[in-house]
């Protein structure tokens, strides 16, 4: 079966294709509400800003000009509304501990290492990881983005993003080390 | 030799870097072939590879437990979206008939639904003579005019009024009616009120009041009025 693309989407909402705009937002919100999520971590914050993306979306459709994904833009638009988000509130800035409270339910790092769930263990270190680490490995894990489209995505060079994704896997095994998990690299 | 060694190195490097991209499948065909080969060949970057394996696997885990927004998201967005100035504006820029007219028949009860479809036909049919008219227009060799132009000027020397029908009326009665008084639809509805058209040509005052006095005796017909002057 064919689905219809985002950029084809996009150009039925540059037209005011309202029922367009609905499939696009069924398509990608969930990804985009777990992205914005790690920023603000507050859920019912999360699907505010979601509505508010989408909106920038249906404003801006015309504007889109096929440099990048759809998703891709549509994540750059996230990310920069998360952090004017953020910076509204200045108490509530993007360090590990706000990036840590989405997740903290699995056991600490030593707990679960006494059950033996390194799975468990990752996940947690994982959370451990500063905001500008852990953004670039869910970007490259989760979301599937390429070295350019992480690039347009937060702003930085290619370079940057290979050597940030580097030391944030450097990072994540030395958290792991730390741990009692030892798997040979760094 | 040193300078072969030192390319080797950055080699390594630059491969051991696109290991996250290799895992995601993101690389491009060359990129992807050159880590193959390159993992193929180095022990130590295929134990490393297996991390990063492990790394994207709980990643995914972590982002899926995340959850999902509520049902409230959408509706935020399609209300605002309804209430945004760029939505009234592309509206006003690209009017689509289409979906005027589904808007619209999908606000109605069954009963008003089944009219409104005959006033959709008689608005087509409207236009086809529009159509029709100009061709002839045309064929007699008159001076050129726009098709705009023309219908507007049509449109602005006849007979106007407001009209709503009856909700008990079916479609044939609103058939019969328009039919027999020669009247056609032009827009509508706007809160249940069609504008029609009596006459191709101003019509007396005296005469427009007596058809529109004929018309409210119709049972068809819930209101008329005439349409005040623009």
């Amino acid at each position: 079966m064919q689905t219809t693309s985002d950029e084809a989407l996009i150009g039925r909402i540059a037209a005011g294709d309202k029922l367009a705009m609905q499939v696009l937002f069924a398509r990608h919100h969930v990804r985009v509400y777990r992205f914005v999520l790690r920023f603000v971590a507050d859920p019912s914050r999360a699907e505010d800003l979601i509505s508010d993306v989408f909106l920038d979306v249906w404003r801006q459709a015309d504007k889109f000009e096929a440099r990048s994904q759809v998703s891709t833009w549509v994540l750059a638009i996230a990310r920069f509304k998360a952090l004017s988000a953020l910076r509204r509130r200045p108490d509530e800035e993007l360090d590990d501990e706000t990036a840590q409270a989405i997740e903290d339910q699995s056991d600490d790092p030593e707990v679960a290492m006494q059950k033996k769930d390194t799975s468990a263990v990752l996940r947690q270190c994982m959370t451990k990881l500063s905001a500008e680490h852990r953004e670039i490995i869910d970007l490259v894990y989760y979301h599937e983005k390429s070295v350019e489209e992480v690039s347009k995505i937060v702003g930085v060079p290619e370079n940057t993003v290979k050597t940030r994704m580097f030391y944030a896997r450097k990072r994540l095994g030395e958290l792991l080390k730390a741990a009692g998990v030892e798997r040979g690299w760094p | 030799m040193n300078t072969m060694f030192k390319n080797k190195a950055a080699e390594r490097e630059e491969i051991e870097a696109l290991l996250p991209w290799h895992a995601a499948g993101t690389l491009s065909r060359r990129e992807a072939d050159m880590v193959e080969q390159a993992l193929a060949a180095d022990a130590d970057l295929a134990a490393q590879y297996a991390t990063v394996r492990e790394d994207l696997a709980e990643t995914i885990v972590a982002n899926e437990s995340l959850g999902a927004p509520s049902a409230r998201a959408m509706q935020k967005l399609m209300a605002d979206i309804q209430a945004d100035a760029s939505t009234a504006r592309r509206a006003r820029s690209s009017f689509n008939f289409g979906e005027w007219l589904s808007e619209r028949l999908s606000s109605f009860s069954p009963r008003t639904l089944a009219w409104s479809a005959t006033a959709a036909a008689l608005a087509v049919v409207l236009q086809a003579g529009l159509l029709a008219g100009m061709f002839v227009n045309e064929q007699k060799g008159t001076s050129f005019q726009t098709a705009s132009v023309q219908s507007g000027e049509t449109i602005k020397s006849g007979t106007y009024a407001l009209i709503s029908f009856s909700p008990q009326a079916s479609v044939a009665d609103v058939t019969k009616l328009l039919e027999s008084y020669k009247i056609a639809v032009i827009e509508g509805p706007t809160g249940g009120v069609y504008t029609v058209r009596l006459a191709l040509t101003g019509m007396p005052k005296e005469e427009l009041a007596r058809t529109v006095k004929k018309l409210q005796d119709e049972p068809a017909v819930r209101f008329i009025g005439p349409k005040p002057t623009e």
